[in-house]
Order: structure tokens, then sequence, then C-alpha cells
């Protein structure tokens, strides 16, 4: 039995570490990393009750013509408090907002935007109208009181890809998939920062629910092909260099070789969960968790395929 | 009240409402599920059961599709297993298959539907009529057996229903089948579609001797794909049924299908 004394330590302790047992505040600091551009670094974890789901990188852009937002993060208060963040920041009105694509810890914060245009691809705005609901009971379930009064808010506009030239600021759009049916890469042309989205992660490990994976690394290619000074991935550092698209490829390489193998080789999807990685794949944040749902996502056909090659007598 | 009892009386009163020990358990549920005693008088009866890691159950600790997750039952470190029962316990139908593995390892890969967050377990009985008891909890968003099967959806399921894929891969000491046979495999917990599942699977050399007996039900996640370990052969029949009397039937030949005969 604990001591009395101890108890309330312990209780005390765990309303300090503890986020949730207090007002409920994300920490957003933008971080200028070029003119009038700034990221919001989430957490290079799975979604959980500590992390409310900031686990996703966001950014804006502060143009002459007003700030320009890209993603609104996992919740309505994640939302909110981009907001607040941003009016920290300069006295610009919002004058639009990209959803990259259709996952929730980058659309579900935008509900504080509602009375700005949210523009996304078409794609995506079909996506979030089909699965939006799904995306945030399932946040919910993952990063509890923090998703409290959030619901479900569909961009407002199509993206045509293409240059477009926001208060000075030439920004290319680009549309790709492969991480999802529709992933928006933004290139700001005129200072050089490449905001990625998810088709790009950096030191965490690739999720892939909706990912087509040859599609993906297709997408990387071309992605390798911009000229960019800075690369803003959707999850994890900002980096000057294309090392994090070498990595997300190299992760989605051997992602699909391990399972193909395995599918050749006739292990069990069980068995499969527990493959082994080289190092440079296994120390990726959240690897065994994200590799374990990847084989959940993409296992079952390419062992449909394995197991359509056999040798079979319909008698 | 309690105030004006004697301290004696009060110290009886509680003694009586303290339960008394249960003598047969020999050990408490690693999983600590609020089902096991149930489990266990339902299924498994009055036989000794102990708690045993030599039953292996390997599955992901988190659902990520509720409808389709994947376990692993490996029950060879006990040798001789006569019968082999999967349950999961939370579900609303429990018995997930049955398994004779007669001259099969006592080792069977498949996918099962889970509702929510469940323990699943597996039971080996060894020929002295002792239950080995290993198992897993899976935590799962959940609603994989009230949502309805991917094929109630498609209009041409039924031309496939039935149809067997699959390969042989020997080995040095046995031949592993993975199969997969075409099957909505509904439980019959959505609204106007019937229970409707492969019940009975048997294998067979190509002599026509068992190898292995199989029982599924309602939790085995759609097109079901399972792998046993067989003993060394080149040929294995699969004969079986749905709980409307469809036949499933094929033979499954090692190599590939681009092979020369």
């Amino acid at each position: 039995m604990m001591p009395v004394t101890q108890l309330l330590l312990f209780i005390v302790i765990m309303v300090m570490i503890s986020p949730a047992w207090g007002a409920k505040d994300y920490g957003l600091t933008p971080k200028e990393i070029a003119p009038g551009t700034y990221v919001l670094l989430g957490q290079n974890e799975h979604f959980n009750f500590r992390n409310g789901g900031n686990i996703v990188n966001t950014g804006f852009i502060v143009t002459e013509k007003g700030v320009i937002v890209i993603d609104t993060g996992p919740s309505r208060l994640y939302g909110e408090q981009l907001r607040t963040a941003i009016g920290k920041i300069t006295d610009q009105p919002i004058v639009k907002v990209f959803n990259t694509h259709l996952h929730p810890d980058h659309i579900l914060g935008n509900q504080a935007f509602e009375d700005i245009q949210i523009a996304a691809l078409p794609s995506t705005i079909e996506g979030i109208r089909e699965q939006g609901e799904l995306f945030n009971d399932s946040m919910y379930r993952l990063a509890g009181a923090w998703m409290a009064g959030t619901r479900v808010v569909l961009p407002t506009q199509s993206v045509n890809p293409g240059v477009v030239d926001v208060g000075g600021h030439r920004l290319r759009l680009i549309e790709m998939d492969g991480h999802s049916h529709a992933d928006l890469v933004i290139l700001d042309q005129t200072t050089g920062v490449l905001f990625a989205a998810d088709v790009v992660f950096h030191g965490r490990t690739p999720t892939t629910p909706h990912a087509d994976v040859t599609r993906w690394m297709q997408a990387l290619d071309t992605l390798s092909s911009l000229k960019f000074k800075l690369l803003v991935p959707g999850h994890g550092h900002v980096v000057s260099d294309s090392l994090p698209i070498v990595q997300t490829r190299e992760y989605l390489e051997w992602l699909i070789n391990r399972l193909s193998q395995a599918a050749e080789t006739g292990q069990t999807m069980a068995e499969v969960l527990e493959s082994d990685a080289p190092s440079s794949i296994a120390k990726l944040a959240v690897f065994r968790e994200e590799f374990q749902r990847s084989v959940a996502h993409l296992f079952p056909d390419i062992e449909a395929k394995a197991l359509g090659r056999g040798r079979v007598e319909q008698d | 009240m309690i105030k004006l009892m004697a301290p004696g009386m009060l110290f009886i009163f509680l003694y009586c409402l303290t339960p008394v020990a249960h003598t047969e358990e020999v050990s408490p549920d690693p999983l600590d599920s609020v089902m096991w005693k149930e489990m266990r008088r339902s299924l498994l009866g009055d036989a000794p059961v102990v708690f045993d890691d030599q039953v292996r159950v390997l599955l992901p600790g988190d659902a990520e599709d509720s409808m389709n997750v994947p376990v692993l039952v490996d029950a060879t470190a006990l040798g001789k297993v006569t019968r082999l029962l999967v349950f999961a316990e939370l579900n609303p139908i429990h018995k997930v298959l049955e398994m004779e593995p007669r001259q099969s390892k006592p080792l069977i890969g498949f996918r099962i539907k889970v509702q929510q967050a469940t323990p699943v377990r597996a039971a080996a009985l060894t020929p002295d009529g002792q239950w080995h008891v290993g198992g897993h909890i899976v935590e799962a968003a959940g609603g994989g057996c009230t949502a309805p099967s991917l094929s109630s959806d498609n209009e041409d399921w039924a031309s496939r229903m039935g149809e067997v894929s699959g390969r042989l891969w020997p080995g040095d000491q046995s031949t592993r089948l993975r199969m997969r046979i075409m099957h909505p495999m509904d439980t019959g917990l959505v609204s106007g579609i019937p229970a409707f599942f492969i019940n009975r699977l048997e294998l067979q050399d190509n002599a026509g001797d068992l190898l292995t007996r199989l029982f599924l039900y309602e939790p085995v996640s759609e097109n079901p794909v399972i792998t046993l370990d067989l003993p060394k052969l080149n040929v294995v029949k699969v004969q079986g049924e749905d709980n409307n009397g469809n036949p499933v039937q094929a033979r499954i030949l090692a190599g590939l299908s681009g092979d020369k005969k």
C-alpha cells in the first residue's frame, strides 16, 4: 500500500505532467523558416492522449495580401490555437486555407477556419466527405478529450493545379498521389520552400492507410526533380536537402519488398507483423506500430496475388 | 446502523461477504478477463485447464482493420494435440474455430472479425486430457462483426463463391499450405443478411486420407485465408461446406500455375 503522502505526491506529479488534466494547450510555436514562412512542428509519435493528435506539421505564409494556411491540424482546438498563433505574428487576415490531403491530422482543425475559403484537390474533398466522420470517431478514441467539439468541415473550393500569385508569392500547386488518392504539394517559388505534405516523412515511419505504394514512389521521383531551398515534410523536421525524400523512398521500397517476399515464401500475416528491418528503417519513429498497420493495409492484396499463382484444380 | 453492531458481529458480517476461494483455479487468468470463467465453463467443460505459454497466440496489439485481424495459433511446443479451440471472449459470437490437428502440426493462421477490444485465446487439448490455454488481448475500434461483408455489397460475389486459391511450400519436415476461399462469411448480426459461413473443412491427401479437420464459425474473416503445416506431400484435397450446404472442393498442387506439368 502507498502511504498517503506518496499517493498525494503521485497525483500532483501526474497532474503536472499530463496536459490532459489541465487546460488543454498544444503549445503551438510557429517557427520562421523563410521570409514570412512559418512552420509548426508536431511530435514524431502516434496519436495519443498526451499529444492530442499533434503529430503533424502545419504551416502558413504571410504575404502582403493576407495569410495562406497549409493544413489545419487534428482537432477544432488545434485549429483555434493555430489561428491565435497566427494572429500573434501578423495582423494580416487569413485569405486561404489549403488541405493537402484527406487525413484527419491535416484537416480536423478546419472548423476554426469556417469563415475562410478552404481549398483542396477534388478527390481530397470527396475522401473527406466519405470518411471524415469515421476519422473523427477514431481520433476521439486515440486522442481523447483534446478532440472535444470537433466536427468535420469540408473544403469549400477545388484546387486547380498550376502557379498562382498571392501577395508576391508565386505558389506552384502540384497534384500528386500515392500517399493518398490526392496529395497537394505546394512549392513557393518565391522563397524556395517546398511544402511536401505527407508525400515525404522525415525520421518517422510513413503511413499507408490509403497508399498506392508504386504511385507514391513515382511521386517521390517527381519531387526529387524539383528545385527547392527548404523542404517541409508532413511529419518530421524541416531540411535543406532531399534526405527525407530518399528516406521515404527507402522505407516504401523495403516495405513492399518485405511484404512480397513474405507472401512468396508462405508466411502467414501474423508472422509478417514480426518482420525484422535493417537498422536504418527500424530506427524510424513508431516503426513497429506503423509497419504493423501497413501490413493490415497492404498485405491482403499482395497475398491474394501470390496465392493466385498457385496450382489449384476446382473439383 | 453498522455503528450499533458489536465489533465482533461486524467482523463476522464482513467475513461472510468474502467470497470463498475457488479451489479448482490453478492460476489467475493472466489476461484478467471478466468472461474467462464463463468461457471455460461453456467451452472447456470440467476438464483440467492450465495457462501455458507453449500455446503461442500471435496477433497485433491493435487491430488496424477490425474485419481482418491476423492470428497465428501455434501449439507445436506441446507435442501431440488432439483438439485446438480458438475463441474471442468479448465478441458477440465467441467461438472462432476448432481444429482436430491429426496429421497436421497444431498450428493455424487465419484472420478474424472483432467487435471490440477482446482477449483472443487458444486452448489446446493434449492426450492426457489437459487443456493448455494461451492468448493475447487485441485492442480494436470495433464493429467488425456487425459490419456487412464487402461481398454482400458486390453483385457478382456468388459467381466466385467457394473458389479456392492456394499454394504448397514444401519444407524439410512438413509442407506449408496457404489457401484462400472466396466466401462472404456473414455473421448474421447485420440486419437483413443472415449468417452465411463456411463451417466445415477437411484436408486430405491424394489417397483421401484425412490430414486435418477444421470447424469454422462466424468470426472468421471474409474470404478466409488459412495457413497450415501439413506432412510432406505434393497434393492436398480440400473438402468442405458452408452452413447452407454449398460445397468447397479443390485440389492444391505443389508448384506454380505457370509451371510445366
